[in-house]
């Protein structure tokens, strides 16, 4: 593997080897000193074009508890008009030695342009671009249903076959849900994606059932509902009419909650809006796994930075 | 001036003749001809100079993209005598100064004839009508008005434009794109956009416009001219129109005849263009609609992009490729490799029907004894593979590394080669 | 290439056997004793001696054999491909003020070891670490021996030895090829 651009590139052994290693780095993350030597001398550039504090912190986590070196870019505005170029600003940090590139970007495609351009020899961890994929947070769920599915210390070599998963809310802008799509059905799970027609996209190729009522869905007991975080800029786009008349179809509200069996899933990828598309009572019971995933998007990352930059150097282009 | 004799060449009728040019004209056709100068033409096709009712050629403004002399010079290696060149420059062309001034670089160029296109708003904006009246009565004669690169979206704006040209047989050219229903939109909406991530563009913003111009089109009995159909649906559309009798012509870039959506798929921008590459199945639908009759021209929309609009991420790169160097071969491929039509019909997409929608004099004409010697010949068995870099300044060229079939060997404009043996000549402007 | 066998089946039971008691010879017993296999094959002795230990100690915590990987601390990871990782275990009342035994295959350079020793580090501080490998072949590269060595094998430095294992191997014995 020479970049993490998108889990649909991945293959099931790719899939399984970095879930499998991902929980080896969870265990490294439960000892008393949490720190490995092994990316000493590396460097790690997080060049992140979107505020985010949680995706940034946990690439910035990962990398130096395999105790490489970390540079944090940060930068505001993408396009050629507004400033420095993508290609520019990748080519003078590069310059300095970087091992791999984290990158988090406005622009769908963005980090697959960044590693097959020609610009950089390093390594790329798309770290979320525009509306395309997320695929460390994918991962970081995948091992988050693997550990709680078939516990901790049962999940090595195995995949989610037969689990049923719903994906609900705004997939259409949804980065997280088209890295999860691709990888969840990669490890047999069966997926089914639920919201307002409207922030639906063209399904086609997804190969995916979708099912525009929740309550139907749910019917089906699912193994695991996940949650999508709604914009509430997406009222203004005319997506749905009112906060209120998308709780009422699409919000895992306390009574919806109730009717789950006892032992579904419920993940969000974060941040949450409690009262919106999640209720209290979901988020904080126990089958909410919305604090796991935050402590396994680490360990997923340290796994990442490890398969991509911990080998010799490759000096093919 | 001296004469000189194209010996042997072949009519787009298949007819094979002798053509003797002298002072710029086409003094006689017949067999065994004399003249200062005999040129072997044997096996090459003999077609009137291509006119390209579409093209960017970026001066005023943004001359690190492509400059008149250098467009013209593309635009002479593809066949072409005579080019339309699009008002979104900076200034933009929506007064009578800016078109004479192009007029004039392309009269100074010497390459092709340059035939300004007026803005239809000021500043391209789609809001307050721009002086067409004063660009038709400029030295420019402006008779094309187009806000290419943006839709004239408000329909009474729209109306108006149509009915105050119709007074100068004007003919308004539609870059047909529902703002709103397009707004950042990146590629073709479809199954594949969504999977890429990247905002659609579906097919009804193209398709509702060109079905409200073609209704004010008959509303006004005013000419419209649809740039760059691009779906199916828009090929229904302006069949139906055309079945109403409705004034309306249309054309068809040579990328949405060949290439289609699955290019985008590994973000390359070179591949992006507005209209968006589309689906096979309306490649296909275009592809009979040219060859039907529904579509009546190819124009290249040649885009010239400046290295580093196309060297970034997808969404921050420039729409549009370039493609005058390679319409002629892709024409080829859709009339005649195809074995659906014939070399009459390609001398009427490339030549004879966007001259007359454009009014142009001595262009497009047939080829005969008295006309201006604006002539393309082809030798139609050569195989060429396409590099990226043309003549034009930018190489954003979609149709590197593929190998085309059909190359233009002389192209002689006003009785003068402007291009012999696929070699770009010295000119004497004008 | 040519290969001989220095240990076969026997040999190597034999060898465990004699580890495991001198491990509880040396710590006098069970208490605080914890058996840490270094993969792939390291892992497996481990195992065998500890059943021994468990057969022949008394009172002996269920919890006191586990595994642990070193290829993160390993000094010529930049100089290869990516390694596989394997898993970690320790067990449940950890290693502080325990005494470890390292138990591996070969002991050559010592560099596995020395990695082993700093992957201790970040789980806890042990009161002593131990040295238990089936062959000892010399050539060490940093000053570093084993307390329990199954058989002392001197052998040419280009030469591989080659610790074959039932449960891993197929079959069993210790060869070296050159």
């Amino acid at each position: 593997m020479k970049h993490l651009l998108s889990t649909s590139e991945l293959s099931r052994e790719d899939a399984i080897h970095l879930l499998d290693l991902s929980d080896q780095m969870a265990e490294v993350n439960t000892r008393e000193v949490k720190k490995l030597p092994t990316l000493r001398g590396k460097t790690v550039v997080n060049l992140f074009y979107e505020d985010s504090t949680r995706t940034k912190t946990s690439f910035e986590l990962a990398a130096k508890r395999l105790s490489a070196d970390l540079i944090n870019f940060s930068a505001k505005g993408s396009s050629v008009s507004k400033g420095e170029s993508l290609k520019d600003t990748a080519l003078t940090l590069a310059a300095g030695g970087a091992d791999a590139f984290v990158i988090r970007h406005s622009a769908s495609g963005a980090a697959h342009t960044l590693a097959n351009s020609g610009w950089i020899n390093v390594a790329v961890v798309n770290a979320g671009d525009g509306t395309h994929e997320h695929p460390t947070q994918g991962l970081l769920d995948a091992m988050t249903m693997r550990r709680r599915i078939h516990g901790l210390g049962a999940t090595a070599q195995r995949d989610l076959s037969g689990v049923s998963v719903l994906i609900v809310g705004d997939i259409l802008h949804s980065r997280v849900a088209r890295s999860n799509i691709h990888l969840l059905k990669l490890l047999g799970a069966k997926v089914t994606l639920v919201g307002p027609s409207t922030l639906m996209p063209h399904t086609e190729l997804f190969e995916v059932d979708v099912n525009l009522d929740f309550d139907d869905a749910l019917a089906a007991n699912p193994d695991v509902v996940m949650m999508l975080r709604i914009q509430t800029e997406r009222m203004s786009g005319n997506f749905f009419p009112s906060e209120r008349e998308y709780v009422r179809n699409w919000g895992l509200t306390a009574e919806r909650f109730a009717r789950l069996k006892p032992k579904t899933l419920i993940m969000h990828p974060g941040p949450m809006i409690r009262g919106l598309e999640i209720c209290s009572e979901a988020a904080d019971s126990p089958q909410s796994t919305i604090v796991e995933q935050v402590a396994n998007g680490i360990s997923v990352r340290m796994a990442v930075l490890y398969s991509l930059i911990s080998g010799e150097r490759s000096l093919d282009v | 001036m001296s004469s000189f004799v194209l010996r042997g060449a072949v009519f787009a009728d298949d007819s094979v003749a002798d053509v003797l040019v002298a002072d710029g004209r086409i003094v006689e056709i017949g067999n065994n001809l004399q003249g200062d100068e005999v040129i072997d033409c044997t096996g090459l096709r003999l077609l009137p100079g291509f006119v390209d009712l579409h093209t960017h050629l970026r001066e005023p403004g943004f001359e690190a993209s492509e400059t008149v002399l250098t467009g013209s010079q593309s635009a002479a290696l593809g066949g072409y005598t005579a080019v339309h060149a699009m008002a979104n420059t900076n200034p933009v062309a929506d007064n009578a100064a800016v078109v004479e001034m192009v007029r004039n670089l392309g009269a100074r160029a010497g390459y092709v004839e340059v035939f300004p296109i007026g803005a239809v708003t000021k500043g391209l904006e789609g809001a307050q009508m721009a002086e067409l009246g004063l660009m038709n009565q400029s030295q420019a004669q402006v008779k094309v008005f187009s806000d290419d690169g943006k839709c004239v979206s408000d329909a009474l704006v729209m109306k108006r434009a149509l009915e105050y040209v119709k007074s100068f047989d004007g003919v308004i050219a539609q870059h047909a794109q529902e703002p709103k229903l397009t707004d950042g939109s990146q590629m073709n909406d479809s199954e594949l956009s969504a999977v890429l991530g990247l905002k659609g563009w579906p097919a009804v913003a193209e398709e509702s416009i060109i079905a409200r111009d073609v209704l004010l089109a008959e509303h006004t009995g005013a000419r419209l001219h649809i740039c760059h159909l691009s779906t199916a649906g828009s090929v229904e559309v302006i069949r139906w129109a055309k079945s109403r009798g409705i004034n309306v012509t249309a054309e068809v870039t040579p990328h949405h005849l060949m290439l289609t959506e699955q290019l985008v798929s590994e973000y390359n921008p070179l591949y992006k263009v507005n209209p968006p590459l589309r689906k096979q199945s309306d490649v296909l639908a275009l592809r009979e609609a040219l060859i039907d009759g529904t579509i009546d021209i190819i124009a290249t929309d040649h885009a010239p992009h400046a290295a580093e609009l196309k060297d970034c991420e997808f969404s921050a790169a420039a729409f549009g490729m370039v493609g005058l160097e390679t319409a002629a071969a892709v024409a080829q491929n859709v009339l005649i490799e195809s074995g659906r039509s014939n070399w009459q019909r390609f001398a009427e997409v490339m030549s004879h029907n966007p001259a007359r929608i454009g009014r142009d004099e001595n262009q497009g004409e047939a080829i005969a004894v008295g006309a201006v010697a604006n002539l393309t010949l082809i030798d139609a068995e050569a195989v060429r593979t396409i590099a990226a870099q043309t003549a034009s300044k930018s190489s954003n060229n979609p149709y590197q590394g593929l190998q085309l079939k059909g190359k233009v060997v002389h192209t002689i404009y006003r009785g003068q080669f402007t291009v012999r043996n696929s070699e770009l000549q010295k000119v004497v402007s004008a | 290439m040519t290969s001989r066998t220095v240990l076969n089946s026997d040999d190597i039971g034999r060898a465990i056997t004699r580890i495991a008691h001198e491990i509880l010879e040396s710590n006098h017993g069970t208490d605080d004793l914890i058996i840490l296999g270094i993969p792939t094959r390291g892992v497996v002795l481990a195992e065998r001696i500890a059943e021994i230990i468990r057969r022949n100690g008394s009172a002996m915590p269920a919890d006191f054999l586990g595994r642990i990987d070193i290829t993160m601390h390993r000094d010529d990871l930049a100089r290869q491909p990516v390694r596989a990782v394997s898993p970690t275990n320790i067990p449940a009342g950890g290693i502080d003020d325990k005494v470890v035994v390292l138990v591996d295959d070969v002991l050559f350079t010592g560099r596995t070891v020395r990695a082993a020793l700093d992957a201790l580090n970040t789980i806890g501080r042990p009161r002593a670490v131990r040295l238990a490998v089936l062959v000892d072949r010399g050539h060490r590269q940093l000053p570093i021996r084993a307390d329990f060595v199954g058989k002392n094998l001197p052998t040419a430095k280009d030469e591989r030895v080659s610790v074959l294992l039932s449960d891993i191997d197929g079959s069993e014995s210790v060869v070296i090829e050159q």
